[in-house]
């Protein structure tokens, strides 16, 4: 399994996960205070080309932290579905962001800024802060008249690298090239708008330039690890697991955690559409297994809340077992498989009438049962009774914590 | 090194230190890339500032008008019921970014009470102006579910498409008011 991001909530202790937080904040805070982000003239002169301070401090920090980010997820140390990615709401965020720059030029701040200016007794930053408090109180108050807007065009988890159909590392070293070209072009402007003299650039940021494009070049070749390249990587700890059948619940089980209200329970019906329409049951989702691995589907998956059980299931156990694998791979916690599949399901919970039309002919991972008509889960046996039988079996199911975060960018 | 406030400050500090110049930006930029990246190496989030912020808010409104809290769902949303608004990761890295900035304010003698402001305006006017973008950046930044720190670096650093969008938005509406406000600046 991959390392990182760390379970740090298994580690620490829920409040104890938040000292981690805290010296995160303590290093932004002091790295924003000696570049000069205390000072609202510095953040301001941005804006006239006089010192892009702003520019090349933002940009270098992005670029550096996305050359690493992507660097340790090829190499298999830190798993990219386990971080947040800002869901993307796209024009809600473009207006926030004209609102933001207006209030940028104004004021002089951004938010995270305003609070190192203030703490170091500025006190434009203090009234700043002031300023930002009470605006985000009028949005509290005032965000229920347009939430139709607010909520609008989501997209969900949506990357530059799905937008523009290239590989990630393609990507990658375009935004690093783009960025240097960005300072290329900022340093002219600086010298004619803020009359700088080109020699007190320091040398080395050519040095550390090359770097960066060296690395991003290195892990455009090397790629982003595939579901193969990460089901390898857990391959024997999951078979094992496989083998002592320490994921596949009994139906009785799935039922009682159906009616468990601590417990939020997805099925997951991985068959084909034919069977699914013939007879499933209630409240199976239906979800080919050639989508499983869908970028969409996955993610949808990880901004479940935590105490989500996720059932997949199949005929018989072969497709769902795959489809587990996938869900395994993509770090997707708390999966388990239906034991004996819907045939299975059926033989605990089939009347007499479902019953007697058992079809021994059929094959592997097929329905073994024949039906008539189509009528998907109105059967007595898509919803049965949870205390009309009592069902002796061996409970395997065990909360795992989340390790994705549910919240980031200010959440 | 930038040359902005080097001698006025200077000049300003009475304090025992000395204030310092500022680091290189390229350098700044290369220490604050790496916090970034070992927040969510670590942590699995990016940074935050504004949503500390509205949660410490949203726990004092919680404390004088519960009631309130309940019927808004906005707010209900974090400090509903028994819901501790304070318990959130992004309240933490808000309180250490104030103490990191109080600690290389000391460190660096840029600990002292003034006010930066352009030569052209009194300081009772870059107080009103600061208070007035302030407001603008709050309510932006909870418009864009995020500020410069959440979306435009955490988002920016891992490719997500809004944040994107997001960072222009921000330098397109800062860039197109700037002529009209360089009075105030300059």
């Amino acid at each position: 399994m991959t390392p990182f991001p760390l379970p740090l909530a298994e580690i620490f202790g829920h409040w104890g996960a938040y000292v981690v937080f805290l010296f995160i904040g303590f290093a932004f805070g002091y790295v924003l205070e000696i570049a000069g982000f205390g000072n609202s003239k510095l953040l301001a002169a941005q804006f006239y080309f006089k010192d892009i301070t702003v520019l090349k401090v933002m940009f270098t920090s992005i670029i550096v932290a996305m050359v690493l980010i992507f660097a340790s997820s090829a190499v298999g140390l830190l798993d990219y579905n386990l971080i947040w990615v800002n869901p993307t709401y796209l024009w809600p965020g473009i207006v926030g962001g004209l609102i933001m720059g207006f209030g940028f030029i104004i004021g002089g701040f951004c938010p995270g800024t305003s609070l190192v200016s203030a703490a170091t007794g500025k006190i434009d930053g203090i009234f700043f802060v002031l300023g930002v408090l009470f605006g985000i109180f009028l949005f509290g108050e005032t965000v229920d008249n347009f939430s139709i807007f607010w909520n609008s065009s989501y997209m969900g988890r949506y990357t530059l690298p799905e937008w523009l159909g290239l590989s990630t590392g393609t990507v990658v070293l375009i935004v690093v090239l783009m960025a240097l070209f960005m300072f290329w072009g900022g340093e002219k402007l600086e010298q004619a708008f803020g009359k700088k003299d080109p020699k007190s650039e320091p040398k080395w940021r050519y040095t550390a330039a090359g770097v960066l494009v060296l690395v991003a070049v290195v892990f455009l070749v090397v790629g982003q690890p595939t579901i193969e390249d990460r089901w390898a990587r857990i391959e024997t700890e999951k078979e094992a697991l496989l083998v002592e059948r320490a994921v596949q619940i009994h139906p009785g089980e799935l039922l009682d955690t159906t009616h468990d209200t601590k417990i939020k329970t997805m099925m997951i019906d991985v068959r084909e559409e034919v069977d699914y329409n013939l007879f499933h049951i209630l409240d199976a989702r239906h979800v080919p297994l050639a989508e499983i691995s869908n970028p969409d589907f996955i993610s949808e998956l990880h901004f479940e809340p935590a105490n989500t059980v996720f059932v997949l299931m199949s005929n018989d156990e072969a497709a769902a077992t795959e489809a587990w694998k996938i869900l395994q791979a993509e770090s997707v916690p708390n999966a388990y498989i239906l034991e004996g599949g819907v045939n299975g399901w059926i033989a605990t919970f089939g009347d007499d009438d479902l019953t007697k039309r058992f079809n021994s002919g059929a094959g592997d991972d097929q329905l073994c049962y024949i039906f008539d008509s189509a009528l998907g889960s109105r059967y007595s046996a898509s919803e049965p009774d949870p205390h009309a039988t009592e069902l002796e079996y061996v409970p395997k199911i065990i909360l795992e914590l989340k390790r994705a975060p549910s919240s980031g960018g200010c959440g | 090194m930038t040359t902005l406030t080097g001698e006025q400050t200077a000049k300003k500090t009475a304090v025992k230190r000395e204030a310092k110049a500022y680091v290189d930006p390229y350098y700044a930029g290369i220490l604050l890339g790496i916090v970034l990246f070992l927040a969510f190496f670590l942590t699995g989030s990016g940074l935050g500032a504004s949503g500390g912020l509205n949660r410490i808010l949203v726990f004092v409104e919680d404390l004088v008008a519960p009631g309130h809290v309940n019927r808004t769902p906005y707010l209900l949303a974090m400090a509903g019921g028994e819901k501790n608004p304070l318990d959130s990761w992004v309240v933490y890295v808000t309180i250490g970014v104030v103490l990191g900035g109080v600690v290389s304010g000391w460190r660096n003698g840029r600990l002292k009470f003034e006010t930066m402001r352009g030569p052209q305006i009194s300081n009772r006017m870059r107080w009103m102006m600061a208070f007035i973008g302030g407001g603008l950046m709050g309510y932006g930044a909870r418009f864009a579910r995020g500020c410069t720190s959440g979306q435009a670096l955490s988002g920016g650093a891992v490719l997500s498409v809004g944040s994107w969008a997001f960072m222009f938005a921000v330098f397109g509406g800062a860039y197109a008011l700037a002529y009209f406000l360089r009075k105030f600046w300059n």
